[in-house]
């Protein structure tokens, strides 16, 4: 479908509002950053969410001082909030790789508005994912022997442990990412450059643009570049996320020993990374002025996906329940009882109307298509997706095959500094972000207009 | 390490920081609590303002010097400051010769341990302890299997002294209204009013003791009264046994001692007894001759069981009955006229008529090969007729001895004290000397020994002791005692049999004896305790070579044939009183704490954070109530009640214990301490004053009432009844001898194991060979189910051996307790009288280790000898091994635990064991410190490791027995043996761990008649 049918398509709405042009589009998007003065209100938020990184600090500062003891974990629980937000952060970062790469490949168009944001978003929630393996081992200032490097001592990792497969599939993902994000920039740091009235931005931009000069050799380069890299990312979408679940998979406990993570595992982050891509688009859009550029119609794709992975979700939770009823192991019927009436029941039930009963909503169009339903409905969405990996982390270790030894796990104002710590981390990375890029593909919606079909004689 | 002196001075000079006012201070050392304190004193020192306070000659608090309670604290702060400043150096050795070591030095190898017998004196029991001795440190405590009383094995106690011994908040000096004297001072003081005593033939003086069993200080005390003919000497402990001895005096007319021979009994009954635990006289003795009948293959003896309180007997009973104390009195009364004594007529009703019907049965069936033991908190009379159900069924002489009893002169002991108060309120004390126990404290509540001492202004009051506790506070003089490791002495173990105390170490705080303090009174200054004690046994030994024989008794530790002979006694009592009315008031019962018994051992860390038997309670001590009972009351385990007695109303928390016997409540002594010091004080609830004199262990009429208030209590386990949705049988196996005799395999196959050799992978051979397992040992445990009595003495033993951290109540509560070894205590059946099984749980060194499996860094893996290592260093503490340890067995330095500081806590460890740190796991290594040890021994041998040859720290505790460590590729050793025993099974076998660690599952002996 070429973009003028799109356009033409009476049912869909169109990706691009009617009427832009190449230059209307490269301003409005550089306008926001070169040109549009610092509002009280971004001020506000920004400094809001630059103390809960001083939050952060401090409770990162502590924790380094104190130990581990600082937070919740126990035995029988030995990972709490941790690997919990580990697991979120990193979850929420696959739609944007999704969105980039997948999308990218499947020709659809339609991601060109919100790719570069989803992206941005990619980066954030692996750096804050990244935060907590490390800060969550006893002692923090060893943790690069998780590292295969030549160690005088002869020591080498232990490359059965899915920690070390998670050190090298997060690495990966987040080098990758960071280098298909920064190529996919190269052109538009250039226009910025070019439009930029300010020395030092321009010096700034015109370094990050790395020479680009928008010739057709560039572009050659640029387009292939670009495809290999998301030929590179693609596999990752699937493999990060399984890797992830293998630090659970791989394990014996009940609740975690289960084929069915890995699939599972990649469905939620998708589901819980859209719903972090409207959750930002949606104010976004609203504020900036954008919804021409990202209109109904990628809310609407976006709440499909979330809806379809919603379903996958869903199915892994019957099959954890139907397997448990339908095996042979007393330990994994005696987790599904314990989830359905032990003393986590509260948030498991939770976890149910979350991630099942209120995503059900975007069967309806209306939903789907209207913002602040849709903004909710992600929300709900988001915490249910944390609240499944409390599910899995917490519920299956403090009750497992020890009768004796069965515990409860209470996370600590630590546990939640930390935490809230990394949203505001995330929060101030994208307010930087919204300032001081484009956060909208200004090429690549170029490319959405009519004006950008090669006429053939 | 320290600075050195030169550096340190620098520091201070440079950085003077700020100035550290002693009220500061004391607030710092007020603030800390619990084990925290091992914590915050190091911290405290460490700081640079500490130094500095130190260093200046006087520190600011010396101008409050006219302010009594500063003056105090002011010295409690130097005598910290002196021993800070001089314990990091040395460890000085007792200068008299104690075998082998002083005069053969050269017989010590940097970094072997010695073993010198001693012993040490509980409850005036004497236990014969090998200890282990590190360059003249004592760090460990055994067993003396050598001894005739004591066999193999120790208890808690035993285990624990270690601690007590290093205790830094121990007293470190004399003082004189808290103000430090020296010992001179304090003998010039006492000079002048002895003498004018010995005018008057000591008419005013007066001595206070604990129950003695040591012979030398029974004779000093003899000498002492000839010299003062007017004077008195009384005896009290919370824990005396006057019920026992006035059983005996009201059967016998004289007060044996009972000693029973378990070996020969088919049916045992206890009558609320609980002989099993550790604090009952001989403790060791029985539990060894009582597992030694529950052998399965053998004639399986019978326990029946009737008490109130849960405790480790009525766990390991194949039938219990839990009755009111009041009513076991009428079963016990029942039971004698069943077998024709005349006790009084007593009806019970339907179920219980049934089990005594059933148990008369049972008795008369096995004559003479039975016995009857009644617990300590049954009155006299029960006891009485005890022995006369005893002489009755034929077992008096059998399993039933009586003996002379060990305490020199027993007396009743709530007269005697009773006396005592009497004399003071009516100002006939002149001199009061408290040598021991902690009567302010512990003392019954009506004779108001406080206010007494307080009010009757005795002129010349002194305390002898090892801590300044309340008692101290209200004598104005305070002497410090010597600890058991520190001061010779001598004792009798429960038989009899005399062992002589020898000290390991000089006193750390330069304590003196009571034997010293006695020797000084009389005049005899500076005579030590080492003459005193050996002068004594000199003048017995008249005939025959005495050195010989004392280098012979101090290597042994006990003189051989001193044991007690039995003695032939009939029972005259016709009549037994009358059986009380019935009542159906709320029964109250005061029991001794398991761990911290009355509350003398309360600041010992290692007993405090030790789970109690039945509800693994750690750091308190709530009152223990039936489930039926919290049902009725809407009562819950951590509510806060109010328990009301003659006026008195203590306040305590509630633990609703399974079985405990309904329409009663039970509470522990030994908590409530005021100045114990910083684990004991304000630990738990005092429920001494609801304890009076007429009833010191059960009161009738007790009111209980909800506070709506709750206390966290800190339990390790919480109630689990093993019948989870689960199910038991992966985890726990028992069966009915019944079904073990149709049936010998029931336990392996109550799950399905995989089969072996399953799997794509080869399977690790650890067989001889010189490529991978050049030496062919493979380490494997079996733990006898049967055996075990759940006394936790290789809890402690594993503590001690292996240098593990306490962490204080709120880390309990946490879920973050250190033990390497812990005994689960399961539940099963009916709630209001359940069975009970005890499971140790040590790390089971699995040979599919999922441990190994998931640790990045390879900080834990399997040797080829099977075990499976950890490594401390290379640990960067990702728990993930213990999230995927299906035996939770793994413990993790949440936070820094260990104390590196303290230096008397440096001196304690075993310094063949790595001193863990934070951010590390660690778990059970099956002590490889021995198995090396031993390695290196045989390699120079150039032989094999022999079988037994290796006993690991739990099971060299183990007074059963129950754990039995060895080479499994050795068909002939005693673990493979066990291990080929049908009731062999591993813990969740399905999950095809492999454990080297099995268990023998328990095999119960029920009576038919009863059963179902």
């Amino acid at each position: 479908m070429t973009s003028e049918e799109m356009v033409l398509d009476q049912r869909e709405v169109p990706v691009i509002a009617p009427g832009h042009t190449f230059a209307s589009v490269t301003h409005k998007i550089s306008a926001i950053v070169l040109e549009r003065p610092l509002s009280v209100g971004w001020m506000l938020g920004f400094m809001f969410c630059g103390s809960l990184v001083l939050m952060l600090g401090v409770a990162i500062g502590y924790l380094v001082l104190r130990g581990t003891g600082i937070w919740g974990v126990n035995i029988p629980v030995g990972w709490g909030f941790a690997i919990i937000n580990f697991v979120w952060w990193i979850g929420i970062g696959h739609a944007g790789t999704l969105i980039s790469a997948i999308l990218h490949l499947f020709r659809q168009q339609w991601r060109n508005s919100i790719n570069r944001f989803a992206e941005a978003m990619t980066l954030f929630a692996v750096m804050c994912a990244g935060i907590f393996p490390l800060i969550h081992t006893g002692r923090p200032w060893l943790a690069y022997w998780m590292f295969p490097y030549p160690s005088s001592m002869g020591t080498w990792p232990q490359f059965r442990s899915p920690l070390i497969w998670d050190v090298f599939a997060v690495s990966t993902y987040g080098t990758i990412s960071l280098v298909f994000w920064y190529t996919g920039l190269i052109p538009d740091f250039a226009t910025l450059r070019d439009r930029a009235q300010n020395k030092y931005a321009r010096m700034v931009y015109g370094l990050l643009a790395l020479g680009w000069r928008g010739s057709a050799k560039h572009w050659k380069r640029y387009e292939s570049a670009y495809l290999l890299l998301a030929g590179l990312s693609t596999p990752l979408v699937l493999s990060v996320h399984t890797v992830v679940s293998f630090d659970f998979a791989i394990s014996i406990m009940p609740g975690w020993h289960t084929t069915i993570f890995p699939p599972y595992f990649v469905a939620g982050a998708i589901y819980s990374g859209f719903a972090m891509v409207l959750i930002l688009a949606i104010p976004i859009r609203a504020i900036y002025n954008l919804r021409d550029m990202i209109t109904e119609r990628h809310l609407n794709n976006a709440a499909k996906v979330m809806l379809a992975t919603g379903l996958i979700v869903a199915y892994g939770y019957f099959m954890e329940i139907f397997l448990a009823w339908y095996g042979p192991n007393l330990s994994d019927k005696l987790l599904v009882h314990t989830r359905f009436f032990g003393p986590y029941a509260g948030p498991y039930w939770a976890l149910w109307i979350c991630n099942i009963i209120i995503p059900q909503l975007l069967w309806f169009k209306k939903v789907r298509t209207s913002p602040v339903p849709l903004f909710l409905v992600s929300l709900v969405v988001l915490f249910g997706m944390w609240l499944e990996r409390f599910v899995i982390v917490v519920i299956s270790l403090h009750r497992d095959y020890m009768p004796s030894s069965w515990g409860m796990y209470y996370p600590t104002r630590w546990d939640w500094m930390t935490y809230i710590g990394t949203l505001g981390l995330f929060m101030s990375a994208i307010f930087l972000f919204v300032r001081i890029l484009p956060m909208i593909s200004i090429f690549e919606i170029r490319m959405l207009l009519p004006e950008a079909e090669v006429k053939r004689g | 390490m320290m600075m050195d002196p030169e550096t340190k001075k620098q520091r201070e000079d440079v950085c003077p920081g700020k100035k550290l006012e002693l009220a500061t201070v004391q607030a710092e050392l007020a603030k800390v609590q619990g084990p925290e304190y091992w914590r915050s004193l190091e911290e405290l020192a460490g700081s640079s303002e500490f130094r500095e306070m130190m260093h200046r000659e006087f520190p600011k608090g010396a101008s409050e010097w006219v302010d009594a309670v500063s003056r105090r604290g002011f010295l409690r702060l130097m005598g910290a400051s002196m021993a800070l400043a001089g314990m990091t150096a040395c460890t000085r050795q007792p200068v008299e010769p104690i075998v082998p070591y002083a005069k053969q030095p050269e017989e010590i190898i940097p970094g072997r341990p010695l073993f010198f017998a001693t012993a040490m004196t509980l409850g005036g029991c004497a236990q014969p302890l090998l200890v282990e001795s590190h360059m003249g440190r004592p760090t460990k405590a055994e067993g003396n299997p050598e001894h005739p009383a004591g066999l193999a094995g120790s208890d808690i106690f035993a285990q624990a002294s270690l601690l007590d011994m290093y205790d830094p908040d121990r007293a470190q000096h004399p003082a004189l209204l808290g103000d430090t004297r020296s010992w001179k001072a304090f003998s010039d003081a006492i000079r002048g009013p002895l003498a004018s005593q010995k005018a008057v033939g000591g008419e005013g003086l007066r001595l206070l003791t604990p129950p003695v069993s040591s012979p030398t200080l029974a004779d000093q005390l003899r000498a002492l009264l000839q010299m003062f003919p007017k004077a008195k000497w009384h005896q009290y402990s919370p824990l005396h046994r006057d019920a026992v001895l006035g059983g005996a005096q009201m059967a016998f007319g004289q007060p044996v001692e009972t000693q029973y021979r378990l070996e020969g009994a088919d049916v045992v009954l206890s009558l609320d007894a609980d002989f099993l635990a550790p604090t009952f006289p001989g403790a060791l003795r029985l539990t060894r001759d009582f597992v030694a009948r529950r052998n399965p293959d053998a004639a399986m003896n019978r326990l029946y069981v009737v008490e109130t309180a849960p405790s480790p007997t009525g766990a390991k009973a194949d039938h219990r009955l839990p009755l009111r104390a009041a009513e076991v009195e009428k079963f016990a009364r029942a039971l004698a006229s069943a077998l024709g004594i005349s006790a009084g007529a007593s009806t019970l009703s339907g179920e219980e008529a049934k089990w005594l019907a059933t148990v008369v049965q049972e008795l008369q069936a096995h004559h003479g090969a039975s016995v009857v033991i009644c617990g300590e908190h049954q009155p006299a009379a029960v006891h009485a007729l005890a022995h006369a159900i005893n002489e009755r069924l034929g077992n008096a002489g059998r399993t039933v001895i009586y003996t002379e009893t060990v305490h020199a002169s027993p007396v009743d002991q709530t007269n005697s004290l009773r006396e005592l108060v009497a004399d003071m309120r009516a100002g006939k004390v002149e001199m009061l000397f408290i040598l021991g126990g902690n009567p302010v404290y512990d003392a019954p509540a009506d004779l108001d020994f406080a206010s007494a001492l307080k009010d009757s202004k005795i002129p010349v009051t002194v305390y002898h002791g090892l801590y300044e506790n309340e008692t101290a506070q209200l004598c104005p003089w305070f002497t410090h005692d010597a600890h058991y490791l520190e001061a010779w002495s001598d004792g009798r173990a429960c038989d009899g049999t005399i062992s002589v105390v020898q000290p390991l170490i000089a006193p750390l705080y330069e304590g003196r004896s009571v034997h010293e303090l006695l020797a000084m009174m009389m005049g005899q200054g500076g005579v030590t305790g080492y003459e005193i004690v050996r002068d004594y046994w000199q003048k017995q030994n008249k005939a025959g070579d005495f050195e010989a024989a004392w280098r012979r008794a101090l290597h042994d530790g006990f003189m051989a044939g001193t044991a007690y002979a039995p003695q032939a006694v009939t029972v005259k009592a016709a009549n037994f009183g009358a059986a009380a009315a019935d009542d159906s008031g709320l029964e109250l019962n005061f029991r001794r704490d398991p761990c911290v018994l009355d509350g003398s051992l309360a600041n010992n860390g290692w007993l405090q954070e030790l789970p109690k038997p039945m509800s693994k309670m750690t750091w308190d001590n709530p009152a223990w109530i039936g489930p039926g009972m919290a049902q009725r009351l809407g009562l819950k385990s951590e509510d806060v009640v109010e328990l009301e007695l003659n006026g008195k109303k203590v306040r305590n928390a509630v633990w609703v214990q399974a079985g405990h016997a309904d329409n009663a409540v039970t509470v522990f002594l030994g908590y409530g301490r005021r100045r114990a010091g910083r684990a004991g004080s304000g630990a738990g609830f005092d429920v001494y004053p609801l304890r009076t004199s007429d009833a010191p262990w059960r009161a009738s009429g007790v009111k209980l009432s909800k506070t709506g208030d709750t206390y966290k209590l800190a339990s390790t386990q919480g109630y689990q009844t093993i019948d989870t949705e689960v199910g038991a049988k992966p985890v726990m196996r028992a069966g009915s001898l019944e079904e073990y005799k149709q049936h010998p395999e029931f336990a392996q196959e109550m799950v399905e194991a995989p089969t072996p050799g399953l799997t794509l992978y080869p399977n690790v051979n650890y067989g001889k060979d010189p490529n991978f397992n050049a030496l062919g040992y493979a380490w494997g445990m079996a733990i006898d189910q049967n055996s075990c009595v759940g006394c936790n003495a290789c809890m402690v033993a594993c503590v001690s051996e292996n240098n593990i951290a306490v962490v204080g109540k709120e880390q309990v509560v946490r879920g973050r307790h250190m033990h390497w070894i812990r005994v689960d205590a399961y539940y099963q059946g009916d709630r209001a009288n359940p069975s009970a099984y005890f499971q140790p749980v040590p790390c089971m060194q699995c040979e599919n280790a999922p441990c190994e499996l998931v640790c990045p860094v390879g900080a834990t893996t399997h040797s080829t000898e099977g075990l499976n290592d950890m490594v401390y260093n290379r640990c960067i503490g990702t728990r993930y091994c213990s999230n995927n340890c299906p035996y939770k067995v793994r413990r993790f330095n949440f936070l820094l635990f260990q104390d590196f500081e303290t230096p008397q806590l440096k001196m304690m460890r075993n310094p063949d064991v790595s001193v863990r740190s934070r951010g590390v796991m660690e778990k059970c290594t099956y002590c490889v410190q021995r198995i090396n040890q031993a390695r290196i021994e045989s390699e120079k041998d150039d032989r094999e490791i022999r079988d037994g040859e290796i006993q690991t720290a739990c099971q060299q505790a183990c007074p059963a027995g129950a754990i039995i460590f060895g080479n499994v590729n050795d068909k002939n050793s005693k673990v493979a043996k066990l291990k080929a025993q049908a009731r062999n099974y591993s813990m969740l076998a399905d999950l095809n761990t492999r454990p080297r660690t099995t268990y023998l599952a328990e095999v119960r002996n029920p009576n038919p008649e009863l059963a179902g």
